[in-house]
């Protein structure tokens, strides 16, 4: 073999292999043809400006605007192997939310690299995945830069002086309003804020009554914008039973934030906790 | 009943035959991504050890052998099966609407997919098979839970049966619906999903279970039909006619229960297609259930077959659950033979 061969395999070696949550080696080479199966992911590989190379994503990547004339993937819990592979993607990035697990075994059989992250609901979750993301693409200056602007703009943020009691409705037509509890990515997010999450009895999202609802005795509701929207807007979601007789009722403390930049956890995971956080101090 | 009308059946089994074969080459040849025909005849040839005429993209052949190969099998066989399941229920409870679901094993396989789902631990040594494992024990257990609640004296009551799978489906519904409470929003969605079926977990390395444990006793069903053409009419009536009933009807259960089960556990919930396909089959061929269980098995193949073809070509490059797609069609056929029947006086 000729040396500057040699030299050549070398130095493309490292660049753009990671170890993904499941502990596989993934391989990417400057790849050129993306496919990216998670919101976050999707915002992240443009946020470093690769996002000319995305090729199709998954229905949850709702930003930047340009993910909505690229081809839709399906839902991330329930993709098809034809259906990516359709897109000769040389790289397709998910989460482990990602599935189901048979589809991610097929993509994998079919020798493309598919790298499967790590989803934590956290700013050091979101902060990971940037930089896994970034080191697949090669990208991994951009990466530091973007971490490192996260965590300026983070630690420059002006927290509430006492944290006040925020409660999450994640809400989909006046019929289902489910209220975060705790190990949700709106009470990480509250938290992150300088809030405290005005429930705690339970984990996940459940069904509230009216009557639980004026015992958490929130100072804030936080919607997310798709969400506020579907109940029919601030003025509605006041008078709702339950809301309306609590303090953040009464004072029309009511918040709405973008879905993915309030519960996303990509790159924008600052931006989402400044807006509340400021909020939070109105 | 209308058997002077379907004397020779050959040429309609054969035709349906036909049609299967032409809805498989369908389900090879189209896909998301877009193999030329030079691609699966270059394939063809090496499988069978030939001098490819064509050179193949890797990931042609990938996507053929790998994927739809295997998918068009599986829809073949659980299509088969979950059709004859639904021929033999109607046949056990001489009721036409009778269906699989009727026994709890669909609910008992839903529970038990939901507690994999949502409470997510997984079996030692085969962590991946956790859910379908889970699910069929589901359904088994629910089934002869059904069973053990409809047996007196050692005869099984067809009465009881349903009575029984009535409680133990709203039973098996009130765990699920349990579960689905403690879900978050991620699990919910699996589970949506699950409900709505796929056959895209098909592999060669499934295969064989689906061919021994749903369409191996589809294969047993087959020369049980002039028994449960006996037992319509009646128990009493079969018994005279040298019909061991007691036998006939546990063995029926049995079967269906491991049909049933392993495709439920295998695909999640696909509607319809195990009522609406013997009904296909009386219209076509008449009431004999000879006749309408091997014209289950050809046309149920046929359907599911074709509706996953619809299912993963009609959003591509996305999915859609391919219970919405047999759910689609089924339902207003299902209502037009209804409104049909009943202008025939039947109901």
């Amino acid at each position: 073999m000729h040396w500057f061969t040699l030299l050549a395999m070398l130095s493309t070696a490292s660049a753009g292999t990671i170890v993904d949550s499941t502990n596989a080696t993934v391989e990417a080479n400057n790849p050129q043809r993306i496919v990216t199966v998670a919101g976050n992911v999707s915002e992240t590989v443009f946020a470093l400006g690769v996002g000319g190379n995305v090729v199709g994503v998954d229905a949850s990547s709702l930003f930047p605007a340009a993910v909505h004339q690229l081809p839709k993937v399906g839902y991330y819990r329930s993709i098809n192997a034809e259906g990516i592979l359709s897109l000769s993607p040389d790289l397709v990035i998910a989460t482990d939310s990602a599935g189901p697990p048979a589809v991610i075994e097929q993509i994998r059989g079919a020798g493309i690299p598919i790298a499967v992250l790590d989803s934590a609901q956290s700013f050091e979750g979101a902060q990971r995945r940037v930089t896994q993301i970034a080191k697949l693409l090669d990208r991994t200056d951009e990466g530091a830069d973007l971490t490192a602007s996260m965590a300026t703009e983070l630690s420059a943020m002006s927290k509430p002086e006492t944290a006040p009691r925020v409660l999450f409705i994640y809400a989909r037509g006046s019929g289902t309003q489910n209220v975060a509890g705790t190990e949700t990515a709106a009470n990480a997010m509250i938290e992150l804020a300088g809030g405290k999450n005005a429930v705690s009895e339970y984990t996940g999202y459940k069904p509230m009554n009216a009557e639980a609802m004026i015992q958490a005795n929130p100072d804030y509701i936080l919607f997310t914008q798709r969400g506020l929207e579907s109940i029919g807007g601030l003025e509605a979601a006041a008078k709702l039973n339950g809301i309306a007789q609590t303090p953040a009722g009464q004072n029309k403390k009511i918040i709405a934030i973008d879905d993915l930049l309030l519960l996303g956890f990509g790159p924008r995971t600052s931006q989402g906790a400044i807006e509340l956080s400021k909020a939070l101090q109105q | 009943m209308s058997g002077s009308r379907h004397r020779n059946p050959t040429p309609l089994f054969l035709g349906m035959a036909a049609v299967l074969l032409g809805v498989a080459g369908a389900a090879v040849l189209y896909g998301s991504m877009p193999i030329p025909l030079t691609s699966l005849v270059s394939i063809a040839q090496e499988s069978i050890g030939v001098e490819p005429s064509h050179e193949v993209p890797p990931g042609h052949r990938y996507i053929i052998v790998h994927l739809r190969l295997p998918r068009a099998l599986f829809a073949i066989l659980i299509g088969a099966s979950i059709s004859v399941a639904g021929a033999m229920m109607q046949g056990l409870f001489r009721n036409p609407l009778a269906d699989p679901g009727l026994l709890g094993v669909s609910s008992g396989a839903a529970l038990g997919a939901a507690s994999v789902i949502v409470l997510g631990f997984s079996l030692p040594w085969v962590p991946t098979l956790t859910l379908p494992i889970s699910a069929f024990a589901g359904g088994v257990v629910a089934t002869l839970v059904v069973m053990k609640l409809s047996l007196r004296g050692g005869t099984a009551s067809v009465a009881n049966m349903l009575l029984a799978g009535i409680a133990i489906n709203a039973v098996c519904g009130a765990g699920t619906g349990l579960l689905v409470y403690v879900s978050d929003d991620e699990q919910l969605r699996s589970l949506t999903f699950w409900t709505m079926g796929s056959v895209g977990g098909a592999s060669w390395d499934n295969l064989p279970y689906v061919l021994a444990l749903a369409f191996g006793p589809a294969l047993v069903a087959l020369p049980l039909g002039r028994s449960i053409n006996a037992l319509l009419l009646g128990e009493s009536e079969a018994l005279l006619l040298g019909v061991n009933v007691e036998q006939l009807k546990k063995l029926i259960i049995l079967l269906v229960c491991i049909m049933v089960g392993t495709s439920v556990s295998l695909t999640g919930m696909i509607g319809f297609v195990g009522l609406v396909v013997p009904h296909l089959c009386r219209l076509l061929l008449g009431a004999d259930n000879r006749r309408v269980i091997l014209g289950s098995m050809l046309l149920g193949s046929t359907l599911l077959l074709g509706a996953d073809l619809i299912s993963r070509t009609i959003v591509s490059p996305a999915e859609l659950p391919i219970g919405i797609v047999t759910s689609i069609v089924g339902g207003p056929f299902f209502l037009s033979l209804l409104y049909r029947s009943r202008q025939r006086g039947i109901f």
